[in-house]
């Protein structure tokens, strides 16, 4: 299911347990907690605000699904770096310079006209930093976090993707440290295309399982 | 323990809604809480088994009704608190009325980009014996713990099959309660949608289980 941007979170996001106005404010409850509990702990000098900026900037313009893009299009053109995923996803992906916090530990998953990969953390929100970024909001919900091991066709068709019968969806649980990146079909058309211009048609869901990449 | 996080199976939460172009934020507060709980972390207060636990502990309903950066933010002033990092009332007010406590490292700005890119492995030596190879068939344990586990309900009880070995790994069972990290052997066990949910079709789900969750089946 497709929705507007403003509703994208199924969820409250506002506190709970705050009912006192804050007139003149523009902040919302939860908003003020934030920023209260961030003055305490520089304050207290657990955390160094300016590290706070470098940590949002680093998610919102270094790391995210671009480089997972990136993984894919070079698996896709070089067999050998193909193979290497296959057999060290880690070390493969670290060669292009994408390591550390939430991918200590990669397995790559090749989708084959016998399987379809799809990845989700019923526990919390496990989720492949380095290559994906931080992960989107579904991903984390409940329905999602709840339904794709029991019913991951369904969930698949509220993304438009249909797979056929014959076809094993294999859905991965990310109970613990391993972290999971799907790499797609490569999609009929695309004979010739560089490493650029194929990453370039690679999306994130296609990485989590929850997408086909189309020319 | 059998705690709100351990969604695998339920129905009734709806569709999945999913956004075109998502940005990476919905919410100006939303980065400073992501940002807050990072930085926390790399104090060394807690690991991140802890952390999990905390989230897991918080009420039911509450966690269902939380966003995911409110819910994290929640879970990490309930560990504040009771670390006696921060006094409720501190929390509360927004400003310092008790000292500090001492932490074991401040990250600074500089040396953020070297923390994130090394991350945390999980992968720890051990001398014990690896109890199953790929093809083995197992069956997992029945057990409902009290405290920690990354044992999904959905899986207790159920017949699988080891395909892949990943080494020995921290046990977050011991590790979340101060009982040491106790790195035990990590497996990814297949198991078909018919043995999880009696159905009729190919698919299947591959969940990482620690050796101790396993037997193997006669």
């Amino acid at each position: 299911m497709m929705i507007a941007k403003t509703e994208a979170d199924n969820m409250p996001h506002d506190g709970h347990h705050h009912d006192h106005d804050h007139e003149g404010s523009e902040l919302s409850p939860l908003a003020l907690r934030v920023k209260a509990l961030e003055s305490l702990l520089v304050e207290k000098g657990y955390v160094d605000p300016k590290a706070l900026d470098v940590l949002i900037d680093t998610y919102e313009t270094k790391i995210g699904p671009r480089n997972g893009a990136r993984v894919v299009a070079k698996a896709w053109t070089d067999p050998g770096f193909a193979d290497w995923l296959k057999r060290d996803a880690t070390a493969a992906i670290a060669s292009l310079g994408y390591t550390g916090r939430q991918g200590e530990h990669m397995v790559a998953l090749f989708n084959t006209p016998e399987t379809h990969n799809m990845v989700v953390c019923t526990l919390c929100s496990c989720y492949p930093w380095p290559v994906l970024g931080l992960p989107p909001v579904w991903y984390k919900s409940m329905p999602y976090r709840s339904r794709a091991v029991i019913e991951p066709r369904e969930v698949l068709k509220e993304f438009d993707v249909s797979v056929p019968d014959a076809r094993e969806v294999r859905v991965w649980d990310s109970t613990a440290e391993i972290r999971y990146l799907v790499i797609p079909e490569r999609p009929a058309g695309t004979e010739g295309w560089s490493e650029e211009q194929l990453a370039g048609i690679v999306t994130r869901n296609a990485m989590i399982g929850t997408g086909i990449v189309t020319a | 323990m059998n705690g709100p996080h351990d969604m695998g199976g339920f129905t009734g939460f709806g569709p999945v809604l999913h956004e075109d172009d998502e940005p990476v934020w919905h919410d100006g507060w939303e980065p400073r809480a992501f940002a807050l709980v990072l930085a926390m972390g790399m104090t060394g207060s807690w690991n991140i088994d802890e952390a999990r636990h905390a989230r897991e502990r918080l009420p039911a309903m509450q966690y269902w009704h939380s966003s995911y950066y409110e819910m994290r933010h929640s879970a990490m002033i309930l560990q504040l608190i009771e670390l006696g990092l921060v006094n409720a009332m501190e929390e509360e007010q927004g400003h310092m009325a008790v000292p500090a406590k001492p932490v074991k490292r401040v990250a600074k700005a500089d040396m953020i980009p070297a923390i994130l890119a090394s991350g945390g492995p999980a992968s720890r030596p051990s001398n014990r014996p690896q109890g199953f190879a790929i093809g083995t068939k197992v069956r997992v344990r029945t057990f409902n713990p009290s405290g920690h586990t990354r044992l999904p309900r959905y899986a207790r009880g159920k017949a699988g099959e080891i395909v892949a070995v990943h080494g020995t790994h921290v046990f977050p069972d011991s590790n979340a309660h101060g009982s040491g990290e106790d790195p035990q052997w990590l497996y990814s066990v297949r198991f078909t949608a018919q043995d999880l949910w009696g159905k009729d079709t190919n698919d299947a789900v591959c969940i990482d289980l620690w050796e101790s969750y396993l037997e193997a089946t006669a």
